[in-house]
């Protein structure tokens, strides 16, 4: 018993550290989504909301851990990508079918990671830094993003990109959630089926909660 | 034929041909005639290879041995699917009635970096056994048998124990998985040991160096697809994987520094 082993260079300790910081920026889009919410209830209160998290100190400590998190799943998962080409190649002629076949979401994720990561950043253009409006609510300026949500879901075309890149966001998710448990050990044969449930449940929840915005400002506003 | 079940088929068959592990492969297309829909699959590529013997051309190449389902050493992938489309079985088990008169069959060797071609649908999987000699086996002296219950083993254990033990090392989780990864192979070896008494003193090592291993070897990552346990002969448990990604978490996490 003699090879040599590295936990942070493995394929397992990698996918472990894909799956962890995976599992960390689903919670993070699960609150962005409920607060994004909140523009149904006023929009003072989405405002408001928006003030309050980005006029704490504390946000960068935020921002930080979140590039961290997003650009470790990233760098990682594109290594592992490359390792697992490389460990296959010569394709295939023909693709299983039935029984033994895997599924498209599966074999997808990569290029789903890609869709996510190229929305991102055209969304951090789009409203992070991009047009800033300001509005007053008793005496405080505050930035009014209602305004500029209202304006960017009128434009058909980035209502379409944006349904898109949540639909694959939620495809991408179905696969995650559930399969966190297994990457770290916790596979069982009564429970396995439910955190599957569970899994989608999460994915179609954040999917429907994302969409639910450009689909009410273009249609109903 | 006559007395038997058995209709004959006619199929046309594209097989892998490749001259050696540094040769261009391609594939040749050839006609099996009154194929016995009785006959399993490789007798019908026995049948191809007679022909193709009688005609002074290479028979097919391809491995095999025990032609009941339990040596692990045919392997090939059919219509995509690794051991053809049947769950639970080796090409071996598989049957000429389980495909349509006139049907087209796609023949492919399994393809992993791991597991280069050796001659047109014979790999080689000797990387699997480089995996078990850095950890497959328990080294310390276990002694006598014991008497029976002094080293109790829950029944549930000793279950999924032999489940894991069935696993015949051929290559098909890595064939089928869109990663080439061993895991199932790797976690099924290490499983059938670490649920048992005798095991657990190497069990920490064991995981290291056998996951080690199949890092050094090329195979891919897993990505819990799934497709390894559907193509598996003998079934192995997707379980077996979760217990070796723990059982590696821990024992990277209690690692002593190199002792040399």
């Amino acid at each position: 018993m003699a090879a040599k082993s590295s936990y942070l260079t493995s394929t397992i300790g990698q996918k472990q550290i894909v799956a962890l910081s995976g599992l960390s920026l689903s919670l993070f889009v699960l609150a962005h989504m409920l607060g994004n919410l909140l523009i149904f209830v006023s929009p003072e209160a989405y405002n408001l909301y928006g003030h309050a998290l980005t006029s704490t100190p504390l946000i960068y400590v935020a921002e930080l851990g979140l590039v961290t998190l997003f650009g470790l799943h990233v760098l990682i998962a594109v290594n592992l990508t490359v390792k697992n080409s490389v460990a296959r190649p010569n394709k295939y002629a023909v693709a299983a079918e039935g029984a033994k076949a895997t599924s498209w979401v599966q074999k997808s994720l990569f290029i789903q990671g890609l869709v996510i990561l190229v929305f991102v950043i055209l969304h951090l253009i789009t409203f992070k830094f991009g047009q800033v409006y300001e509005v007053t609510y008793d005496g405080t300026t505050v930035r009014d993003l209602h305004r500029l949500v209202v304006e960017v879901f009128q434009e058909p075309g980035y209502v379409v990109w944006y349904f898109i890149a949540m639909v694959v966001l939620g495809l991408h998710l179905s696969h995650g959630v559930s399969s966190v448990l297994q990457t770290f050990g916790a596979a069982h044969p009564r429970l396995t089926p439910v955190f599957k449930k569970v899994g989608l449940a999460y994915a179609a929840i954040v999917s429907i909660g994302f969409v639910a915005l450009p689909i009410y400002f273009y249609f109903i506003y | 034929m006559a007395g038997t079940a058995g209709k004959a088929l006619n199929l046309k068959l594209k097989v892998w041909r490749q001259a050696g592990p540094d040769k261009e492969g391609r594939f040749v297309e050839y006609e099996a005639r009154n194929i016995s829909s009785d006959a399993s699959f490789l007798e019908m590529l026995d049948v191809i290879n007679v022909d193709l013997v009688k005609s002074g051309q290479e028979p097919i190449e391809f491995d095999h041995d025990c032609r009941e389902g339990i040596c692990g050493s045919c392997s090939m992938v059919i219509n995509g699917s690794p051991h053809g489309p049947d769950r639970g079985t080796a090409t071996c088990q598989l049957h000429m009635r389980r495909f349509r008169d006139g049907e087209t069959i796609v023949i492919e060797p399994f393809r992993a970096k791991a597991f280069p071609i050796v001659k047109d649908l014979a790999v080689d999987r000797s990387a699997f056994d480089r995996i078990m000699q850095v950890g497959g086996f328990i080294s310390v002296n276990t002694g006598n048998a014991p008497d029976a219950n002094s080293l109790p083993v829950p029944k549930e254990n000793a279950d999924m124990a032999f489940a894991a033990a069935t696993c015949i090392g051929c290559g098909a989780c890595v064939a089928a998985c869109k990663n080439a990864s061993a895991s199932l192979f790797v976690s099924a070896k290490l499983a059938h040991l670490a649920l048992l008494p005798q095991g657990q003193a190497e069990r920490e090592q064991r995981t290291l160096s056998m996951v080690a291993q199949m890092d050094e070897e090329g195979f891919g990552a897993c990505t819990n697809t799934g497709a390894c346990s559907a193509a598996c002969p003998k079934e192995i448990d997707l379980e077996n994987i979760a217990r070796m990604n723990r059982d590696y978490f821990k024992a990277s996490l209690r690692e002593r520094s190199e002792k040399s």
